[in-house]
């Protein structure tokens, strides 16, 4: 679409500028202040420079829980993203059951965050859960509170469970968008149902992927509450990941300074991503 | 090939469905129940764990609280947010690239990072413990959410009709509100279930800007951790519950759910 230049279209986006401003350069503000400083008490705090980013790019904690971040990021988009996929071409395209898993697919997204921690907790306890109980009746001998392995597979079952259903429905909104035409002239051509899917339905679907992988690959790489119901970032330090163990050092340990440095490389990090997604969705808006 | 999509989506389906039935399950179970044995449904049907949620106020204001706020919040992002994707669709201005991106960003940042800020923050402007401060705090991340999304939908809208509307002799407000924004009232319906979502499935900010008054139910929910163990078949009440106010919210705009969560641009 031609766009008019205009400059006073500024007064249109001037309060969602003072509001996300308010709530977002304050509090970031903050956070550089005390990644500078040393802080005892409220009167007592000295200027220590770049001391603290020196000592977090250093800390072994820190790299083994960047470390674990990013392999479980990885994990999840490697399962979800095929998965979505598959779904979203298994969905029906008319009918009253298209709406009825629609339903069902947004419930997961749906939960608050804390209680999808809950339910897993609950499913997965050899007790009383029937994931565990199950698995045990099998001969299998899980359990997610003192068995590192099982620790890793519960959290990212429970985080396929979560959010496979965001790739699904993102996939399934590209696959609504590609008109019948395509479809009838691969019919005439023969084309195998794979060469639908690799020339027609994959290329179609690239710009609503590229939404799917960086928001899952951002919101795993912050994910805080469901491993912290779940397994309270136990047994040892299996599960803790990076906002887990960010917090425990600003509010736990009230180390500030260091968590506050960290916040900001971790931001970067973040910023990073979000930069290359938006310059990726943007080519893929003009090629459209 | 017909059955095999279905056997797939069918055990996704189900896949989705378990945990979710066995947390139902368990909030019609008494505690005596759930401990002693596995069942797969309840052998003695009760409403007691409900019951105990309903008739006590510390209970069930958990859920007034976190409605009222997800609502405040809901009502401000679409407010602001409108105006400003019809900008961001419409004209160019100096910076508009930067902002968005900027506005995206704050999506993006980790609510880890801005936990201790922000409890100082609405603590020094006397708003700690309101639902506004949740909900402005909130407004962090679903406002460029709803920009995005509504920019998406207003961009399928054609320009010739804001310029007939002008030729017509319609001025700018009276045009938005009578013309634009029935034309994209599917757009606002969707964002307003987004920004309702992510307000009403976020608990670490909520949980840190209130102690009392505002406090939401996913923080009330830590209370059935007691002394002599864990409540579970209140604890399941209550998840079940948390799930209610999305179900229904979902079913009114089921038609155009998969349109916004490509953020309205396919």
């Amino acid at each position: 679409m031609n766009k008019v230049h205009n400059n006073k279209a500024w007064w249109l986006v001037l309060p969602v500028f003072l509001l996300v401003a308010f709530s977002a350069i304050v509090p970031m503000m903050t956070v550089v202040n005390y990644s500078v400083q040393d802080i005892f008490d409220a009167s007592t705090r000295f200027f220590v420079g770049t001391d603290w980013y020196k000592q977090v790019l250093q800390d072994t904690r820190l790299h083994d829980s960047l470390l674990r971040q990013f392999v479980f990021s990885s994990c999840v988009l490697l399962i979800e993203i095929p998965l979505g996929i598959a779904i979203a071409l298994s969905m029906p395209t008319q009918g009253r059951w298209t709406s009825v898993c629609l339903i069902v697919l947004a419930i997961p997204l749906l939960i608050p965050w804390n209680v999808v921690g809950t339910i897993w907790q609950i499913f997965g306890r050899a007790d009383i859960g029937l994931l565990g109980w199950s698995l045990n009746a099998l001969g299998v001998d899980y359990n997610y509170a003192s068995n590192t392995m099982d620790a890793w597979v519960t959290v990212l079952v429970m985080d396929v469970w979560h959010w496979t259903s965001l790739v699904a429905l993102l996939c399934y909104s590209g696959l609504r968008a590609i008109p019948d035409v395509y479809y009838q002239a691969a019919r005439i051509d023969r084309a195998s149902p794979w060469a639908v899917f690799r020339h027609i339905q994959l290329p179609k679907m690239k710009s609503v992927l590229l939404i799917a992988v960086l928001l899952r690959f951002m919101d795993s790489f912050m994910i805080y509450t469901e491993p912290f119901v779940l397994t309270g970032g136990g047994p040892g330090n299996a599960t803790t990941f990076l906002s887990q163990t960010l917090t425990q050092m600003a509010v736990g340990q009230f180390d500030l300074g260091p968590a506050a440095a960290f916040s900001l490389v971790y931001f970067l990090i973040i910023l990073l991503v979000s930069w290359l997604f938006y310059t990726a969705m943007t080519h893929a808006d003009q090629n459209r | 090939m017909n059955t095999r999509k279905r056997v797939v989506l069918a055990l996704f389906v189900v896949f989705l469905l378990v945990p979710i039935y066995w947390l139902l399950n368990m909030s019609f179970k008494s505690n005596t129940e759930i401990l002693g044995g596995l069942t797969l449904w309840p052998q003695d049907f009760t409403l007691a764990n409900y019951q105990v949620i309903f008739t006590d106020p510390s209970w069930y204001s958990g859920y007034i609280n976190s409605l009222y706020y997800v609502s405040l919040n809901t009502l401000i992002s679409l407010l602001v947010a409108l105006p400003a994707a019809y900008a961001f669709s419409r004209y160019r201005f100096l910076g508009d690239k930067h902002l968005f991106f900027w506005l995206l960003t704050n999506r993006m940042a980790p609510p880890a990072v801005f936990l201790l800020p922000f409890f100082q923050l609405y603590s020094s402007i006397g708003l700690f413990d309101t639902h506004i401060a949740v909900a402005l705090a909130h407004c962090l991340f679903s406002v460029p959410l709803a920009v995005w999304i509504l920019e998406g939908f207003i961009s399928g809208v054609p320009k010739e009709i804001d310029e007939t509307a002008y030729i017509d002799g319609y001025s700018f407000p009276k045009f938005f509100v009578k013309i634009f924004i029935p034309l994209i009232g599917s757009g606002i319906g969707v964002t307003a279930f987004f920004c309702f979502m992510f307000s009403w499935v976020e608990l670490l900010l909520a949980r840190t800007l209130t102690s009392v008054n505002a406090k939401p139910i996913a923080a009330v929910m830590t209370r059935t951790v007691s002394a002599s163990g864990i409540d579970w078949g209140v604890l399941a009440a209550a998840g079940v519950l948390t799930i209610l106010p999305g179900v229904l919210v979902i079913w009114f705009v089921r038609n155009h759910v998969a349109k916004g969560f490509a953020l309205g641009r396919v």
